[in-house]
């Protein structure tokens, strides 16, 4: 009893949870994803990212909540009995069958006549672009080819949802930006559902419709690429998404979405992003290439530079403030190491987050 | 320009793979050679000596006398049953076991009989397997038969000690081939749609059928050359009567060293033969990497 990829509206999730022994690896999960989506689950190692593909895919029984297709549940179900198309992380071809016989394993599951497999799997080859290569076997192929092999495998079968566990993170830094472009186009032909595992947020912001955020188990932000790029609603997933620079201050002022925050002798504002009350500790979030340096004697944090990196067009400086705090900034000149840095930031571009986090 | 660019021969040497390293294995080599090789050409040249008669002498007398080469068919009567017995069992034990996660402990319990030796278990057997034993009284009172079934003495005897001693070789063996195998195969066919029995028939045994070849071969090899069960629990004089039992007469009833040594030359061909056929089927086999990819 397999699945039928017309019935299918959309896929919800309802406060999955899985446990290792004591160890809560997922907690209370709930999602909905709707057709045509393309998901990123996004999150450093260990944040249960790669723990709710496989409960998805059936690989592993949740402790906790259920998993519903429209009106049916699925997590009792076994996995070949979902038939979802999901692609590993190491592909996992199988090593003793050709190219063909691999891409075509799903349709011969299905009792799928020959010439239909046949055909099937040419266009799946061709939509892969691997044509020619589809008599050898996957040993005979490089890193990028085997993971077309793997994408086509999984796609062949027209399967309601795809899977895919980081499916990037053996290729090198080329083929990778190539296979990106790849996955999404494949995507967008197929209008398949597709399920994202990766920890690269680069990755996740280009490829993705919506991005979830995990941490510890937990989703801690559910958005746009666009929304979790400039509006993260915490801390960690604004450190997580590029806001690398993290300053504690106090705040002086705050009102209509905006917050003054004192760091030393200086006043920096910026937009808050969750209740901040006057008085109170905040946190100041500002990515690299938003800070700068300004001229000694205007309002910036005070730091001074351990050391500057070439980049092409500009430097990238790092320097220390005098609590300790790292910041790191970009200069249109070189620095020397000792100098004494005033850096500011555009306040649009400045994120302030109250509590002690 | 007359430096003296030649690379030391010494370097020459090493980038073959010879160093000093390479001489670790020369106690091995004269360890082979003074109880494998010599021992191995003694017994080929002498078994080319007979008592009388011309230099097949002895290779005649055997294929003409039913009661020596009838010990071929009879051995390998035993042993190929038990070979595929041995396997049969082990495959899906080992299945299972790969599973588990108090491996070590089953593993450890299942290598016993390996720590035995064949005279124990023999031993153990002639009480356990007897008209009086366990077996056949737990049948009795069970109701199941009115008289003891007859396991000693005789084939079942021989066969069902030599299933005990070889298996947990085997099992091993299989058990380490299996787990070989990337776990994200099966995976992978489950998510294609592929139930147990297809991801075993489609996947998992094509990969574990190499090893599966190599672990018939030793496990035949040993229940060829079976001697002590055969003789404690078959019947010896009749349709237990191995090969090995032939070159023991020969050797220490008959005091006829020649006779004996072409018995075991005569034995090492059919093993030998027997082998070299496994392993040729094998070659027509997939023997790659059994993981899935670069990972």
């Amino acid at each position: 009893m397999t699945i039928n990829a017309a019935s299918f509206r959309e896929l919800r999730l309802d406060r999955l949870s899985r446990d290792f022994g004591s160890h809560n690896a997922l907690k209370d999960v709930s999602l909905t994803i709707g057709k045509g989506e393309f998901i990123a689950l996004l999150g450093p190692s260990g944040c249960g990212k790669s723990t709710t593909l496989n409960l998805i895919a059936g690989l592993l029984p949740a402790t906790g909540g259920g998993i519903w297709l429209d009106d049916k549940r699925i997590d009792p179900l076994r996995p070949e009995e979902r038939g979802f198309g999901m692609v590993f992380q190491n592909y996992a071809l199988f090593p003793h069958m050709s190219v063909n016989k691999n891409i075509g394993f799903g349709l011969k599951m299905r009792g799928t006549p020959k010439a239909e497999i046949d055909r099937r799997v040419a266009e799946a080859a061709a939509l892969v672009r691997l044509q020619g290569q589809t008599e050898k076997l996957p040993g005979q192929l490089s890193g990028g080819q085997q993971q077309r092999v793997a994408i086509a495998r999984a796609i062949v079968v027209e399967p309601p949802l795809v899977l895919m566990d980081e499916p990037l993170s053996n290729l090198d830094a080329k083929l990778r930006l190539e296979m990106r472009a790849e996955i999404r186009r494949i995507h967008n032909t197929l209008g398949a559902t597709t399920i994202y595992v990766t920890h690269d947020q680069e990755e996740a912001l280009s490829l993705a419709d919506r991005i979830v955020v995990l941490r510890d188990g937990v989703v801690r932000q559910v958005g746009t690429p666009e929304d979790l790029f400039s509006r993260p609603d915490h801390l960690d997933v604004a450190e997580f998404m590029g806001f690398r620079n993290k300053v504690k201050g106090k705040v002086a002022s705050a009102g209509e979405g905006r917050a003054a925050v004192t760091v030393g002798d200086a006043q920096l504002s910026g937009r808050a992003r969750n209740a901040v009350a006057a008085g109170a500790d905040a946190w100041l979030a500002i990515r690299p290439e938003d800070l700068h340096p300004v001229a000694a004697g205007e309002a910036g944090l005070k730091a001074q530079v351990v050391s500057t990196e070439f980049r092409g067009r500009e430097f990238v400086g790092f320097a220390r403030m005098a609590d300790g705090t790292d910041l790191s900034f970009l200069a249109h000149d070189k620095l020397s190491p000792g100098e004494a840095v005033t850096l500011a930031a555009d306040p649009d571009r400045v994120l302030v987050y109250g509590g002690a986090a | 320009m007359s430096a003296d660019v030649s690379i030391p021969l010494k370097q020459r040497l090493a980038a073959r793979g010879l160093d000093g390293l390479t001489l670790l294995v020369v106690p091995a080599v004269l360890f082979l050679l003074a109880l494998f090789i010599y021992p191995f050409l003694y017994g080929l040249f002498l078994s080319f000596e007979p008592k009388q008669g011309g230099v097949l002498a002895n290779y005649q007398r055997f294929f003409s006398d039913s009661f020596l080469y009838g010990t071929i068919g009879t051995t390998l009567w035993l042993a190929l049953p038990v070979t595929v017995a041995t396997l049969a069992l082990a495959i899906p034990i080992a299945f299972r076991v790969r599973l588990m996660r108090n491996q070590r402990l089953l593993t450890t319990i299942l290598v016993i009989p390996i720590t035995l030796g064949t005279v124990l278990v023999a031993e153990g057997l002639l009480n356990y397997l007897g008209p009086q034993g366990w077996f056949n009284r737990t049948l009795m009172t069970l109701g199941i038969i009115s008289s003891p079934v007859k396991l000693l003495h005789n084939y079942w005897g021989v066969m069902l000690s030599l299933v005990i001693t070889g298996f947990p070789f085997t099992f091993l063996l299989t058990l380490s081939y299996l787990s070989g195998i990337d776990p994200a195969l099966e995976n992978a066919g489950a998510t294609l749609g592929a139930g147990p029995w297809e991801r075993f028939k489609h996947i998992l045994f094509p990969l574990l059928l190499p090893g599966l070849a190599i672990t018939f071969c030793l496990s035949f090899v040993q229940a060829f050359s079976v001697f002590p069960s055969a003789v404690l629990l078959g019947a010896p004089a009749g349709p237990t009567r191995v090969i090995s039992i032939a070159a023991y007469q020969a050797a220490f009833e008959e005091y006829d060293y020649s006779m004996a040594s072409a018995v075991a030359m005569i034995m090492a061909l059919v093993q030998l033969a027997i082998v070299v056929a496994v392993l040729a089927a094998r070659g027509l086999l997939y023997r790659g990497p059994a993981g899935g990819g670069k990972g």
